[in-house]
């Protein structure tokens, strides 16, 4: 047996080595080599009951935090292992060299949003390159014994399904335009849809969001794609935008925004307890608000100018070289301006408590999977939900797939290259930033959805299609939840509405038609 | 503001190479070159200054804010990322050229295989062998070493690397630092052995690589703490070196 792992970033190293530990095989397929991969660009850290702040902390805690800071749409018995496992993970990494900050009782641990103590391990503001650089060394060893097969610039064309059982992947190399197909379980590790938004999101241009695309053209379901963070303090930069970390407020950064003249800083006086450090839906739902009232400016600044020195350089001095960088501002003399933008797809590929897919030998981990983070992700639980996600896949893969089937590849001829255009794309991205901003209505979003509709009409190629698809199933998924719930705020349904949309939203393709349908959240087991 | 921008262009390791001079108008210096190959790529009907079409530049890029190293590239004969060159450093002549790192083999355009780093680093079994313990004295240090982009810079201005060579550069021990500034409890014999073959030999101490790395690793610091460990077997210290 040899495993397909697509994707080489935290989530499928993740699942590389759990494979590896275990004798079994794998292609670790990947766009651009880990390095490149978005994990590098986590900054503020990973959450762990570690109890080593004297502040009595226990994975009950851990637990309740992420099911409420979700609006309680995560798998709660999912949710269970993934805050269980969390100090050993963490531990793990530690014996992996991972240069965790300490004191005399161990790793310290930050303040962040939506926890009530302090339970996020950091690496200053690296955490995601720091795992990495540990997690990719870690995986080297097994190349070399000849476990784990790395093939870098190889992209991801379609998975191969027969009886709908998932047989393999269809991968090409765009350094020679080979195209193979390899044989065997596939583990999804692609990162999320970041090309749906072109230019709008924090992340990496290498997530094109067709990996998601083609499992949806393949038949496997998704889910909860209405479910997108604008994470609170971003600036836009060229191409993209600038994520200013969840640690600068965890640090004591504080919120504020202009009203009459005067400093308002708006979440401490709402949010007494948790103040500048809500859920991120909840913090920037709330920019929105204040920004749009009459008597206040319509730029919220992020204050950090109250942060000690000492904290500036001993856990922050990457942030702030890279403000001076890329926004020419001191963060620590001068409040930078901040505007929420995309940072994380809590949807993606819909996968039960062992990830596997609604395909039959498919599993999926990482941002690209669905699961653990509910209506809205906690900052620090997606280091945590990679690297748990990627072995639980591999593990079920252990569990299900037929340890002796023989492993096999095999070379296409003359397979034309389909691509997404450059104009379609920033179409499509028109076209959904216009009704899957931070607050929604039934109206714009059924304008977005006549649009994509028009454009399916048009002479389009393959992968055209499914990537518009794939934006329809993201419409329609928001369309169907007529509820406000974490991430998805609606004008028109502005209250929760736990009698008809506490499950997940599941969209599949019908034929041509995207289907929308809703499943039950499951029970905590006890 | 108008500036030429001259690429070099090769559709295969097989054709044969020339070069573009294309007429841009950046919207201002700040621009980087990131912006300045996007841009061009999404110019309908691009043309050179001999008129001649301008097809699709192909480079890589992932991050755009010099966290992933997938944009180097010789920027005006200085290898460097892309995102994190900004038009004004080329203030004075107007004119931006761009070719591929000329040390590794070439794909594309500005897309070279750079799979040569990878494959160093497993020769010298650049992992631990053991759980790591990581103290006040390394920490520091592992930190450092651990943010390498593997983007290739430091290599393409060593004047001892080449690919297949026998010297494996800076790509390879700075990353090997982080490994050796192990206690020597933990094993690493293979890592030793190698290192003094594949660095400590083949380095003539040009230190170019320190001065070239994007994000501003402490090189020099590296090294001379590896080679202590690896040839001296000598427990590093934690003092940064002095410059020069």
């Amino acid at each position: 047996m040899r495993v397909n792992i697509i994707g080489a970033g935290l989530a499928g190293l993740s699942a590389a080595l759990t494979l590896a530990k275990d004798g079994v095989e794998c292609n670790l397929f990947s766009v651009q080599q880990s390095e490149r991969a978005q994990s590098v660009m986590a900054e503020g850290g990973i959450n762990a009951v570690l109890d080593t702040m004297n502040e009595d902390d226990k994975i009950e805690y851990h637990i309740k935090d992420t099911m409420d800071g979700g609006a309680n749409l995560a798998d709660p018995n999912a949710v269970d292992g993934l805050c269980r496992n969390a100090p050993d993970i963490v531990r793990e990494l530690e014996q992996l060299g991972v240069p965790f900050s300490k004191n005399e009782k161990g790793i310290v641990q930050r303040s962040f949003g939506g926890q009530k103590k302090k339970r996020t391990a950091f690496v200053k503001s690296s955490t995601g390159k720091m795992l990495m650089t540990a997690m990719i060394d870690a995986v080297r060893q097994y190349e070399a014994q000849g476990l784990v097969y790395r093939y870098p610039h190889h992209r991801l064309e379609d998975l191969i399904v027969r009886d709908n059982e998932c047989c393999g992947a269809v991968l090409s190399d765009f350094f020679t335009g080979d195209v193979y197909e390899f044989y065997g379980s596939v583990i999804m590790a692609t990162g999320g849809m970041n090309g749906l938004f072109e230019e709008m999101t924090t992340g990496s241009m290498l997530n094109t969001s067709d990996a998601a695309a083609i499992a949806l053209e393949r038949g496997v379901e998704l889910a909860n794609l209405e479910f997108i963070q604008y994470h609170p303090t971003t600036i836009a930069i060229q191409g993209k935008r600038l994520l200013i970390s969840e640690a600068a407020r965890g640090e004591g950064g504080r919120l504020y925004v202009k009203r009459r003249g005067y400093k308002w800083y708006f979440m401490e006086e709402k949010y007494p307890e948790l103040k500048n450090l809500m859920p991120r839906d909840v913090v920037s739902a709330e920019m929105v608000k204040v920004t749009s009232r009459a008597e206040c400016d319509d730029q919220v600044f992020l204050d950090m100018t109250e942060i000690p020195p000492m904290i500036w350089d001993t856990r922050l001095s990457d942030l702030r070289e890279q403000c001076v960088n890329y926004l020419n501002i001191d963060p620590v003399s001068q409040p930078v301006p901040v505007s929420p933008g995309i940072h994380y797809f809590m949807g993606g590929i819909r996968v039960d408590e062992e990830h596997r897919t609604s395909l039959s030998n498919c599993y999926a981990a990482g941002e690209c999977a669905c699961q653990y983070h509910g209506a809205n992700r906690l900052g620090g639980n997606s280091l945590l939900g990679a690297i748990y996600g990627g072995r639980i896949a591999a593990q079920s893969v252990l569990k299900y797939a037929d340890r002796d089937a023989l492993y096999r590849r095999n070379a296409l001829e003359d397979v034309p290259a389909q691509n997404v255009s450059p104009n379609l794309s920033k179409r499509i991205t028109e076209i959904l930033a216009s009704s899957l901003q931070i607050i929604r209505h039934e109206v714009t979003l059924n304008n977005s959805i006549h649009e994509i509709k028009m454009l399916l009409t048009h002479d389009i190629n393959s992968a055209e299609r499914r990537r518009l698809h794939l934006a329809q199933a993201v419409l329609l998924s928001a369309k169907s939840r007529r509820e406000s719930r974490g991430a998805h705020k609606r004008t028109d349904y502005p209250e929760k509405d736990d009698v008809n949309f506490h499950k997940q939203t599941v969209a599949r393709m019908n034929g041509d038609e995207v289907e929308i349908t809703f499943l039950d959240i499951p029970e905590r087991r006890e | 503001m108008e500036i030429l921008v001259e690429v070099r262009r090769q559709h295969s390791p097989a054709d044969v190479p020339y070069y573009q001079t294309i007429k841009y108008q950046a919207a201002s210096d700040e621009e980087n070159v990131a912006t300045v190959l996007r841009n061009l790529n999404a110019t309908p009907e691009l043309r050179d200054t001999e008129n001649r079409e301008v097809g699709e530049i192909h480079w890589q890029c992932s991050c755009l804010q010099k966290k992933c190293g997938a944009c180097a590239m010789l920027i005006n004969g200085l290898p460097r990322l892309a995102c994190d060159t900004k038009l004004k450093d080329f203030r004075e002549n107007r004119l931006l050229r761009l070719e591929p790192l000329k040390k590794f083999p070439i794909v594309r355009d500005l897309m070279v295989d750079r799979s040569i780093m990878m494959k160093n680093l497993r020769d010298i079994a650049n992992w631990l062998e053991r759980e790591a313990t990581l103290t006040d004295k390394n920490e520091e240090l592992a930190y450092d070493a651990s943010r390498c982009l593997q983007c290739g810079c430091c290599l393409e201005v060593c004047p001892n690397f080449e690919v297949g060579g026998k010297f494996y550069g800076a790509a390879a021990f700075v990353p090997a630092s982080r490994i050796l500034s192990e206690l020597p409890k933990a094993r690493k014999y293979q890592l030793i052995k190698r290192y003094k073959k594949r660095v400590y030999s083949g380095c003539g101490k040009s230190l170019a690589c320190h001065d070239i790395c994007p994000v501003g690793i402490d090189v020099e610091n590296k090294l001379v703490n590896s080679n202590a460990v690896a040839v001296w077997r000598r427990f590093f210290s934690n003092k940064k070196t002095e410059n020069p």
